[in-house]
């Protein structure tokens, strides 16, 4: 195909310019996001400055990260009890999720017979479910695992499903041509066209499940990031408060990335998205 | 074997194919019979909505006949299609995108038991016989509509299949593209002397691949005539303009302007 109509050298000169594009907009992705965090705590620590805020209303910036270096030790203890909870309910509820999908999509009668009540469960707010699943469950950690794992499994259960039938319709008659059974058919087609759908629930369920185990912690819990915000609160201690927060957002956004990460290591053939 | 060697390729005998749904019957193939010998370069050629897919469909056991038969090989479609004597290539290619080019061609190799490695040519070779050494390991998405249709032909020609069915494979693409891919399809055809059923909405195409002709006519969808192509097997893009193809096209024309 190289006929020669484009000279060698201006190949290596775009080559090298688009090199050079890459290189400046990776600094830029990395750069920018650094500036608009500098400039969102320096006008933070500004407005508590100048408006006088006491502090059992909002800390000062300073005061936050003071908390956090000062109390490191007591809100990874913490965050240890919630971050089990999360996870282990991400797993639990993402893997109810999948196999119900996978049944569902073998059995239509079973599809049509429970979709609606799953659909009537996902109705219900998690703080109505919380005090449930406590009286439930109890005290410890089930309760919190159960909110977290209920949490992620609807919108995989509903993502997978359409991921598991939304095959191409050509491909599955090339399957049929090919005589191939429906167990090379869901390992090879379905179970292959679900991964961009269950990775991009996978991605909600990241941040949901951290969310319901603090809500699950809400309810008389004495340990985790839920049950630190609760006492900080009614000890107006709202440089902790800040810091337990933020150590919560920390592990969510951890937690998302290597969701992500795995995501890309999985599902090498997506076209990159434009622009 | 002697009989085997004697059956043609594919024979349909008063097939006729209805659909039925909740708004209305479509005759989507009614009283249709024609007969083709094996290693036979076939067009399909009508209006829209004649039953030119269906037909393939039936031929490939994806869609059963109403009345009538359709012998291929001298057997039932769908023992052709256990015996993994078809081969089949869709208009949008249906590449599976999690797979690269080779990936993709060594699908038959993988579901429905396999294929008897026999002297049949390798995933490999198939792709150099279309034309894409080099490009085995991109994915669908770094591949443009030719070439992705040309992975297609690789995979449809794994296991060397006796029969081919191609429905407007090439219907997606510009002309300069489509051109050279009849051209290369005409070289795979005599050198791998399968049968091939071609689905086209192109009078062009039709006449410039096929030995012969079927001409369908609209609802119902039947035969309108089958046209015998009299033109040398050897043939290249410069015939297009030669008298005797100019004649054959304008015939081709008139059959379908009476459907
Ligand atoms: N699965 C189906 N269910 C109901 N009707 C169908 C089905 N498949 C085809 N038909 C109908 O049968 C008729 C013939 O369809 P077919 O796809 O074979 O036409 P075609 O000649 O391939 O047309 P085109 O050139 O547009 O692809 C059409 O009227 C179509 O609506
Ligand atoms: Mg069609």
């Amino acid at each position: 195909m190289a006929d020669g109509t484009i000279p060698n050298a201006g190949v290596a000169a775009a080559e090298a310019a688009f090199r050079a594009a890459q290189q400046r907009k990776k600094w830029r992705r990395r750069l920018l996001p650094l500036a608009g965090v500098a400039a969102f705590l320096l006008s933070w620590a500004f407005l508590v400055e100048v408006l006088q805020v006491p502090p059992f209303v909002a800390p000062s910036p300073q005061a936050v990260i003071a908390t956090l270096v000062a109390k490191f030790d007591m809100l990874m203890r913490n965050l240890a009890v919630t971050a089990m909870e999360a996870l282990a309910g991400f797993a639990l509820g993402n893997l109810a999720a999948i196999a119900i999908a996978t049944v569902f999509v073998h059995k239509k009668s079973a599809e049509e017979a429970f979709f609606p009540v799953v659909v009537l469960i996902n109705t219900v707010p998690v703080v109505a479910k919380a005090p449930i699943l406590v009286l439930l469950l109890g005290n410890g950690m089930e309760p919190k695992i159960a909110i977290a794992a209920l949490i992620c499994f609807f919108p995989t259960l509903v993502n997978m499903v359409r991921g598991l039938e939304s095959v191409n319709p050509q491909a599955m008659e090339l399957m049929r041509v090919l005589s191939a059974s429906p167990r090379e058919i869901f390992f090879k087609l379905r179970v292959q066209n679900s991964l961009p759908y269950l990775f991009s629930a996978l991605k909600i369920a990241a941040s949901t499940a951290v969310i319901g185990a603090i809500v699950g912690e809400w309810i008389g819990s004495t340990v985790g990031i839920g049950a630190l915000i609760i006492q900080a609160t009614y000890n107006f201690d709202t440089a902790l408060l800040y810091a337990t927060v933020v150590v919560g957002s920390c592990f969510s956004v951890l937690f998302f990335f290597a969701i992500s990460l795995l995501e890309r290591m999985v599902v090498r053939w997506q076209a990159p998205v434009v622009g | 074997m002697n009989a085997q060697t004697i059956a043609p390729a594919v024979a349909c005998r008063a097939l006729s194919v209805r659909f039925v749904t909740e708004r209305r019957t479509v005759t989507a193939l009614e009283n249709v019979s024609f007969e083709i010998p094996k290693g036979a370069f076939l067009s399909l050629l009508g209006p829209s909505g004649c039953g030119k897919s269906t037909l393939l469909r039936v031929v490939a056991d994806l869609v059963n006949a109403s009345e009538g038969a359709c012998d291929v090989l001298g057997g039932s479609p769908e023992a052709a299609r256990r015996e993994r004597k078809l081969g089949f290539v869709f208009q949008d290619a249906a590449l599976l995108p999690w797979r690269t080019a080779i990936q993709n061609v060594e699908l038959p190799l993988e579901v429905g038991g396999g294929i008897k490695r026999g002297s049949s040519p390798t995933p490999r070779e198939l792709l150099r016989l279309v034309g894409l050494e080099g490009w085995e390991n991109s994915y669908p998405h770094e591949l443009s509509g030719g070439m992705r249709q040309r992975v297609s032909i690789a995979r449809a020609l794994l296991g060397s299949p006796q029969i081919l069915l191609m429905d407007e494979p090439f219907g997606a693409l510009d002309e300069i593209t489509r051109d050279r891919l009849n051209e290369e399809l005409l070289r795979i055809w005599q050198e791998t002397k399968t049968t091939i059923l071609f689905v086209t909405h192109s009078i062009y195409e039709a006449a410039f691949l096929g030995q012969k002709v079927l001409v369908l006519a609209a609802n119902p969808g039947r035969v309108r005539e089958m046209v015998d192509i009299d033109l040398p097997a050897d043939r290249n893009l410069a015939m297009r303009d030669s008298e005797a193809f100019v004649r054959i096209a304008a015939h081709l024309r008139a059959l379908l302007g009476s459907c």
